[in-house]
């Protein structure tokens, strides 16, 4: 048997990072608990170190490696770097909450590093068994943040709801997986791929077709879970409101662009011949997204639930975008549907960094601002950041100039080109409704007088941060060309044909 | 022509303006904020200014070009350009804002940065409204120019200002969302967001009919027209009289303005087979809305009601698709920005003094202010559409226009002439006539500089495009001409 050293150049950034965390975790056993900056800084330096690295090594080319079940190329890189960037954002924004509440210890930051290495494995993926063991490094790791608060027995429940429902759809995509590998033969993406492109032109093979659709049923409920759309979406409000903000600052963002790379690479990259299966199942979940996620966030009366529900209209709007690249067999569409959706995810990402970012700064000792009546004066206490979550709240709502509007635009016309001019309609009739609860949000802020009268307390890098994460939004909105070419150019690298 | 990109000046000189003003920060600089308002906003003005003189009448082509791309991806461009239609819109708009950073000086108390800055910054976003080329540049600035407004009226309005401000907001979002998405079927079918190549896109009836409908719901409710109007009365009670002003004078216009520049000219055979219904819908509010108006007991309420049924006035003449109605559309248009703006200062002054707009609380204001009397006669005539202001011209030609297309509707919409002296006349008599009837209208001080100097200046507009209307006229006439040409020509 020949054991071949595989080239572990692509995975450097994975392996580095892997590397730190140990060095990390090692350290921290022999710290003294006054310690805790020193595990802090180290991982924002093996963070800052990641993404200069992927930085550095990007170029274009797809390379496999480690038996073809790991690949590099510019989609991956892309969205590594972003998630970088925003665990990065996160853990700023989130330090002196977390410092505040006790639990800032060592392990806080290194499940952090290592939900951040489980999503860099998701979306370096390119065969089943490596998908999967990124989305669980990446899950268990987050299970166990939001439980960190251990005296809360609202993180605890979260974190349980979270776990045992998270559990279900690991299994459900597992089953799912099982299930293709029975029909097709292969674990690889690629040879998955093949498989199902040779079946449809050879035999058109009934029995494993129906096999193979049935996996693709579960594989696409698994995916669901993860993105938090409808009907799979139980377990969204509870555990953002449940969890730490900082944490729920986590969750909220960076494993989107996760889910988002994983659905790319399972539907598009490994079974874009059954598009018409997986987009009528995402249309169905799409829809039901929009309507839950809308309808249901005008009810609320906490903050954190409110972002959770509209997070899932915001999945919604992904999902439209990925369900219109193939029409009718036909696939001129493609590229433009899958560049919109993942210019979608990349502006949720930034909008909901800056939006918990807010609760973070609103929060204090003590004291958390996760109502919206919490906001209520805040032009008077600070115009500057009343300001800013104004336009993360016109953002999301899809008003111009921000960036929201454009991704909202491109999913549009994305759908109007793909000839659902219908659905298109829909999703603007919920994006309306969408708007009163953005709105309301607003009214509190400026219309309101201020209940709450203490100043704003916070560390100079989270004001500074925030800000450049708030005007972020609108500089993207003014200039929205570039971040469309980046994802464009990606899928064109990563996606030849 | 200037080598001078005097479009984006008057866009942009605003919006960086009063950003600057917002920078200002708390009340503690209030002088600083409104001098640079000020002084913003007469800038703003004089760089439209060429636009009029510079302007060729004599060619219904786009004037002052300006095109940069924005958003290949989407072929999006920064596209700017005016003609007979828009050109007047952009001097009236910056004329407006000075007047209404004027009108707020002393009254503005809290806030009075952020009140200054998102009346410049709307300016900006109106007159990009007004000059935009691209259709997404237009849907843009459209959509923008909601979150000043919203604002304006939710933080300095009156007491039911949230009610108000999200119904204004989310009426007209409901309506242009609408519209997004016409606009993108129309960038499918063409690859382009130009509206210029749209005009001369051809497009098949049922798609026209749909187009139609969606540009018909986005502009009805910003006109707006019967029965979709009912944010309008609203959002005037309660906005601050600056923000009443605006959305008289600019806003409502926006409406009326896309149907000239999308509707007719983009489904002109849509727009021919559907022109009966919308002269119903404009006859239901030149008739019906001047009755309501008849019976309002808040001054505010009444001439936001007037405005609807001028407004009425104005889709009328432009459905009824001869020179003379769309011509006399637009100077109604522009005349009702100068007197319904006149009217919402008037009440304002009013207001300043007494915190009531009831009609019912005044009485007898002549005998205490009689500057502001004579004052408030002149717009209030020129409301009811009396020969010589600037009111009467615009209605007289869309009367005549509509003779020409049937009598029957002539009769009908001439009844405003009636109505409208009704309920503006009665209103006045209540108002500033007979004797004093209680001891606050005799407290009454009578309108000092700053308010003469701003109702002065309305007055002489007034009155002046009463007298001699042909330099309004002449401009927009080649282009009126052009786009009635343009909607006889089938697209089928």
């Amino acid at each position: 048997m020949n054991f071949v050293v595989p080239d572990f150049a692509p995975a450097a950034t994975e392996l580095f990072m892997a590397g730190m965390s140990l060095v990390i975790l090692l350290l921290t056993v022999f710290m003294r608990q006054s310690a805790r900056n020193v595990g802090y800084m180290l991982t924002q330096v093996t963070l800052i170190g990641a993404a200069l690295i992927t930085i550095f090594m990007m170029d274009g080319q797809v390379r496999l490696t480690m038996s073809d079940m790991y690949v590099d190329d510019l989609l991956g890189d892309v969205l590594k770097v972003l998630i970088l960037f925003s665990v990065i954002t996160a853990l700023i924004y989130g330090r002196a909450y977390a410092a505040d509440r006790g639990f800032d210890t060592p392990e806080y930051h290194l499940l952090a590093l290592f939900s951040t290495l489980g999503m860099m494995v998701m979306v370096s993926s390119s065969h089943f068994l490596s998908m999967y063991v990124g989305l669980e490094m990446l899950s268990l790791s987050l299970y166990a943040m939001v439980a960190l608060d251990r005296d809360s027995a609202r993180s605890t429940e979260a974190a349980m709801k979270y776990f045992i429902l998270g559990a279900l759809a690991s299994g459900m995509l597992l089953y799912g997986m099982s299930m293709v590998y029975g029909a097709t033969g292969n674990l690889s993406l690629a040879g998955i791929d093949q498989a199902i492109y040779n079946q449809a032109a050879v035999y058109d093979g009934v029995s494993s077709k129906t096999v193979l659709t049935f996996g693709l049923v579960f594989i696409v409920a698994g995916l669901a879970f993860k993105f938090g759309a409808a009907p799979f979406h139980m377990w969204v409000p509870d555990v953002y409101h449940g969890a730490p903000t900082s944490v729920t600052l986590l969750i909220g963002s960076a494993p989107k662009l996760a889910a988002f790379a994983m659905a790319i690479r399972l539907l598009v990259g490994g079974m874009l011949d059954l598009a018409e299966h997986w987009q009528t199942m995402l249309m169905l979940m799409a829809i039901a997204s929009l309507v839950l996620g809308n309808i249901a966030a005008i009810a609320q009366t906490n903050l954190k639930r409110m972002l959770a529900y509209s997070g899932i209209s915001h999945m919604g709007f992904v999902f439209l975008g990925l369900l219109t690249g193939v029409v009718d067999g036909d696939r001129f569409n493609a590229l433009n549907a899958y560049t919109s959706s993942m210019f979608y995810a990349i502006a949720y990402v930034v909008m909901s960094l800056a939006s918990f970012g807010m609760i973070i700064l609103l929060s204090r000792s003590g004291f958390e601002a996760e109502n919206i009546d919490d906001l209520k004066g805040l032009n008077k206490r600070s115009s500057w950041f009343a300001a800013m979550m104004m336009i993360v709240m016109f953002s999301m709502a899809g008003i111009p100039f921000f960036v929201g509007f454009f991704a909202k635009m491109s999913i549009l016309q994305s759908l109007v080109a793909a000839d659902m001019v219908w659905l298109a309609v829909f999703a603007v009739m919920m994006s309306l409704i969408g708007a009163f609860y953005y709105l309301r949000v607003v009214k509190v802020m400026y219309f309101d007088e201020p209940v709450d009268t203490a100043p704003i307390h916070s560390a100079p890098d989270v004001r500074v941060l925030l800000s450049v994460n708030c005007l972020a939004i609108a500089a993207l909105g003014l200039l929205p060309q570039q971040m469309i070419d980046l994802c464009q150019l990606a899928l064109v690298a990563s996606f030849p044909g | 022509m200037t080598g001078m990109p005097l479009l984006s000046l008057a866009i942009w000189v605003p919006i960086v303006g009063g950003l600057l003003v917002l920078a200002t920060g708390s009340d503690r600089n209030a002088p600083l904020a409104r001098s640079m308002a000020l002084i913003t906003s007469i800038i703003g003005f004089l760089v439209t200014l060429p636009l009029y003189t510079g302007f060729d009448t004599t060619t219904s082509a786009m004037q002052f070009v300006e095109l940069a791309r924005w958003i290949p991806a989407f072929n999006i461009h920064y596209s700017l350009g005016v003609d007979g239609l828009s050109v007047l819109f952009v001097l009236l708009n910056s004329f407006i804002t000075v007047i209404v950073v004027v009108a707020g000086w002393e009254v503005i108390k809290k806030g009075v940065a952020q009140y200054m800055a998102a009346f410049l910054i709307m300016s900006g976003l109106l007159n990009g409204i007004f000059s935009a080329l691209d259709g997404l540049l237009f849907y843009v600035f459209f959509e923008a120019s909601l979150i000043p407004l919203y604002l304006i009226i939710g933080v300095w309005g009156g007491a039911n200002r949230v009610y108000a401000a999200f119904k204004f907001f989310l009426f007209t979002l409901a309506g242009s969302l609408l519209m997004l998405v016409a606009l993108l079927y129309l960038f499918m079918q063409s690859g382009s967001f130009s509206i210029l190549e749209w005009h001369d896109l051809s497009i098949g009836m049922s798609a026209q009919t749909l187009l139609f409908w969606a540009f018909l719901i986005a502009f009805a409710v910003k006109v707006p027209m019967w029965p979709v109007h009912t944010w309008l009365p609203d959002a005037h009670v309660q906005a601050p009289t600056g923000g009443s002003v605006v959305l008289a004078a600019i806003a409502l216009k926006l409406g009326a303005y896309g149907f000239l520049r999308f509707t007719l000219p983009i489904v002109p055979d849509a727009s021919q087979a559907m022109a009966p219904m919308m002269i119903v819908l404009s006859l239901i509010a030149v008739v019906y809305i001047g009755f309501v108006a008849l019976v309002q007991t808040d001054m505010k309420k009444l001439v936001a009601y007037s405005s609807i049924a001028h407004m009425g006035f104005v889709t009328l003449g432009f459905f009824i698709l001869n020179p003379l109605g769309i011509e006399g559309a637009l100077v109604q248009m522009i005349s009702h920005g100068f007197v319904s703006g006149a009217m919402f200062l008037c009440i304002g002054v009013l207001y300043d003094r007494m915190h009531s707009r009831e009609i019912a609380d005044y009485g007898g204001v002549v005998n205490t202010m009689p500057k502001f009397a004579a004052f408030f006669m002149l717009f209030a005539m020129a409301n009811a559409g009396l020969p010589g202001t600037s009111g009467f011209v615009g209605e007289f030609m869309v009367a005549l226009g509509a003779v020409q297309y049937n009598f029957w509707v002539a009769f009908v919409a001439a009844t405003t002439l009636i109505v409208g002296a009704a309920y503006t006349l009665w209103m006045y008599k209540r108002v500033v006539f007979g004797a004093v009837t209680n001891d606050k209208v005799a407290k009454l001080e009578d309108i000092n500089g700053r308010e003469f100097a701003f109702l002065a200046v309305l007055a002489a507009c007034t009155l002046i495009m009463g007298i001699y209307p042909l330099p309004v006229t002449e401009v927009m006439h080649a282009t009126v001409n052009d786009l009635l040409q343009h909607v006889a020509t089938s697209k089928l």
